[in-house]
């Protein structure tokens, strides 16, 4: 153990350098940050299904604030939720546990990782309360309306949120550099790259997309900063600049981040799927190459968010081809997932469950996207609420599903506890109900051609039928906020109430469950050995229906064909 | 879930509703067929006292076939998706036809402009007319429209032409419609452009060629004064 326990309370739980206790830090961040970005869906709901009234908690929304409240709520999401909990998170508390390390590569960046990140949160949520008031020109940030003062009326707000982001990516800069250094050097002996967990797999990929991906985007940001703050024209044509490049920058890096979110969420899914399934996972490397593929892919696909965006028409069908041709990796990985459970002993769980649940719901944010993809189509769905309902149900599922699976399958290894599974069963439901009549209403009132940000939907007649759809899906969303709070409760309580877990309370394979629950300061006891594939539940022939990685074989008792072919 | 499409008044808008037709016909048959097969899986293999799970890692091409020859399928309708798709976009945004009628529409917070090129067909000569929030067409005539924007993204949204095209400051970008019903609709802007973004509403008024002819005529002659 090359670093000792700390012993000052400030260098244990705050300023720490052990991964897991960042982990929480960043989760727990993540969490606080999803009950702010849930209220502004919430605020945002109640508007368009009441608008002009005022909104219990808020007051009544004027048109420039519901565009922040707008704006907010998918920065909020995307940046302070979703990135800090899966990719940082989980990232920090499993990479290391599972390839056997005792930290990250490097635990002083990783501190620092996540307090330029808090940073970041504080400077957003400061955003609120500047003259002007917060950002309000959609989480995209589209310049002009970005650009200067005079077209949207923020000041300081957009300047605050141009700092944040960029803050925020040099965090996860950091932390991705941290994340592919464990992954890859870090593993114990006997762990080649093929016998490495899914999880590990789908995270490094994942920081690798964003490290390739994230550039262009702080460069798009440094010249919008430029362009309001000193002046330049980058993006004002009056200058020689041109709006659509900030587009170009914005998706080339936008498009790739939805699966930096989406990569750890199914690594998440395959190493729950298996464990409750009792079932080695069908395709490992099959399912490894189609994200690897996917991973490329991502990289050609940004236009499709541009087809009416005065992008040259010609540009349409190469991305719109390179779209709905990125469907088939994905289709590859769930198909596996699927036939992963053909021949399992399932066994229903509520992390199960809401893995289960993710892959039903992602399935339909998925074939609703190549609707979009087809650049015809297009033409009447883009920026319309058709769009809001697909994106919805994609990033739902990942950054709540996932996360709650991976919450509920890996509390013992973040506090010692199991988290009560009857609370657990009544927030899945609730979870899941409300979630569709959150946005099934969505996808009808996008098809009547319900057009994206705007306040009040009544002063449009051909809107005016689907009033009653509103109403629908803002009572959706007041569900979905009630329905967190048995989790909310059972997170905390279960800290000091849950039952004690011991070391493997799922009767798993992978390292993180060799050592104590909730593990060390240095992870484990003593050095691990991986002795096979990250997977071997149910091996042919008779005895226990797990085979841990990091167990001896014990001469007889072991199958060689079980090693050869997990490796394989 | 289509009978929510609004009504369709424009020469290609039957296309585009019948491409998501097309899309949504082949989605649901893949969404219902994958759900079915996940939701049996789920119900089959549940746990049971005594029985063991199968060991299947898929490590050869004939158990990998499970997953790729759907895959196959799911490529193959992906191929017919794009080639049913691409050849209305290139109708609806490449192949503009011969115009009856010139227009330029201006995005600008928060109001919609019509520049009509009036009786030479030339836009920015001495007779163009505007025209503010309202914009008049003949009905079956071919309405070419330069469109532009005096300060921030626009978007030109009109769901009964299903047509939807940004605007975007120093672009004239070119495009067209022909709408095939009489009667009076609604123009929307579809990108966010600030505070009264809601609020940026214009109307469409579709007539018979020989009244929008009077009308224009008139227009054309009161403003040249």
């Amino acid at each position: 153990m090359s670093h000792g326990e700390p012993e000052s309370f400030v260098r244990k739980y705050i300023f720490s350098v052990d991964h897991k206790v960042i982990a929480k830090q960043y989760m727990i961040t993540g969490l606080f940050m999803a009950l702010l970005g849930g209220f502004l869906a919430y605020a945002l709901r109640s508007q368009l299904a009441w608008p002009g009234d005022s909104i219990v908690g808020l007051g009544v929304i004027a048109p420039h604030a519901y565009n922040s409240v707008v704006t907010l709520h998918g920065t909020i999401m995307v940046f302070w939720v979703a990135m800090p909990i899966l990719v940082a998170g989980f990232g920090n508390l499993l990479v290391p546990l599972m390839v056997g390390a005792e930290d990250m590569a490097f635990p002083r960046l990783n501190m620092l990782s996540y307090w330029v990140f808090f940073l970041s949160t504080i400077v957003i949520i400061a955003s609120f309360f500047v003259p002007g008031g917060a950002a309000g020109g959609g989480w995209t940030a589209y310049p002009p309306l970005s650009g200067t003062v005079h077209a949207s009326g923020v000041n300081w707000g957009m300047n605050l949120w141009i700092l944040a982001v960029a803050l925020e990516f040099v965090a996860f800069l950091i932390g991705g550099i941290n994340i592919i250094t464990t992954g890859i050097n870090m593993r114990v002996p006997g762990m080649s790259m093929w016998d490495l967990p899914l999880f590990v797999w789908e995270e490094l990929i994942a920081s690798i997309v964003f490290l390739l991906a994230v550039g262009p985007l702080i460069a798009g940001a440094v010249m919008l900063l430029l362009d309001r703050s000193f002046g330049t024209g980058f993006y004002a044509p009056s200058a020689g600049g041109d709006p659509l490049l900030f587009q170009h920058l914005f998706w080339f890096f936008g498009h790739p981040e939805v699966y930096v979110l989406l990569l750890p969420a199914l690594g998440i899914m395959g190493e729950v799927l298996c464990a409750f399934s009792r079932k080695t996972i069908f395709g490992y490397r099959t399912i490894v190459w189609s994200v690897i593929s996917a991973g490329l892919l991502s990289f050609v696909v940004w236009a499709h968010h541009q087809f009416v965006s005065g992008l040259d028409p010609r540009l349409a069908f190469p991305f719109s081809v390179t779209t709905i041709l990125i469907s088939v990796p994905f289709a590859v990985h769930l198909f596996a997932f699927i036939a992963t459970l053909y021949k399992a002993s399932i066994r229903f769980t509520v992390a199960m469950a809401f893995t289960l649940a993710m892959i039903a719901l992602f399935m339909i944010g998925g074939v609703t996207g190549v609707i979009n993809g087809s650049a015809a189509a297009d033409i009447f769905i883009h920026d319309t609420y058709f769009v809001v309902a697909h994106f919805h149900y994609t990033l739902v599922p990942i950054v709540f599903f996932a996360t709650f699976s991976g919450i509920y399958f890996w509390y013992p290894k973040l506090f010692g506890r199991l988290m009560n599974e009857g609370l657990g069963w009544v927030h899945f439901a609730g979870t899941f109900f409300f979630f569709n009549l959150t946005f099934i209403p969505q996808f009808a009132l996008g098809l009547m051609g319900h057009h994206r940000r705007i306040a009040n939907p009544q002063i449009f007649e051909f809107l005016r039928d689907g009033q009653g759809l509103q109403v629908l899906s803002t009572i959706g969303v007041i569900g979905l906020l009630a329905a967190q709070v048995p989790f909310v409760y059972n997170f905390f309580a279960s800290m000091v109430r849950g039952k004690p877990a011991g070391r493997n309370p799922w009767e798993a394979t992978t390292l993180e469950w060799a050592t104590a629950s909730p593990p060390p300061h240095g992870n484990f006891d003593e050095p691990q050995t991986a002795y096979r594939g990250p997977y071997v539940y149910s091996p042919p022939g008779e005895g226990p229906d797990w085979i841990p990685q990091f167990e001896p074989p014990a001469e007889a008792l072991e199958p060689d064909t079980a090693i050869s072919e997990t490796a394989s | 879930m289509l009978d929510f499409l609004p009504e369709n008044i424009s020469s290609f808008g039957g296309e585009i509703d019948g491409v998501i037709t097309y899309i949504w016909r082949i989605i649901l048959a893949w969404l219902v067929a994958t759900e079915a097969v996940l939701v049996y899986l789920l119900v089959r293999y549940r746990r049971r006292e005594g029985r063991r799970a199968a060991w299947l890692p898929a490590t050869t091409w004939r158990a990998k076939a499970w997953i790729l020859v759907p895959a196959v399928f799911v490529t193959i309708c992906d191929i017919g998706i794009e080639a049913r798709s691409a050849p209305v976009w290139d109708e609806v945004k490449l192949e503009l036809p011969e115009p009856d009628l010139l227009i330029r529409v201006t995005g600008r917070q928060f109001v919609w402009t019509f520049t009509y090129a009036g009786p030479d067909g030339e836009l920015d000569t001495a007779d163009d007319f505007e025209a503010i929030t309202d914009l008049y067409v003949p009905r079956d005539r071919v309405v070419r429209f330069q469109l532009e924007s005096a300060d921030v993204l626009h978007s030109f949204w009109v769901p009964v032409l299903r047509l939807k095209q940004d605007a975007v400051p120093g672009r004239s970008i070119p495009g067209w419609f022909e709408a095939t019903a009489d009667g009076r609709y609604e123009i929307a802007c579809a990108e966010l452009c600030g505070a009264s973004h809601t609020a940026m509403r214009g109307r469409l008024t579709v007539q018979p060629p020989e009244i929008f002819d009077a009308w224009s005529s008139t227009m054309a002659e009161q403003q040249s004064l």
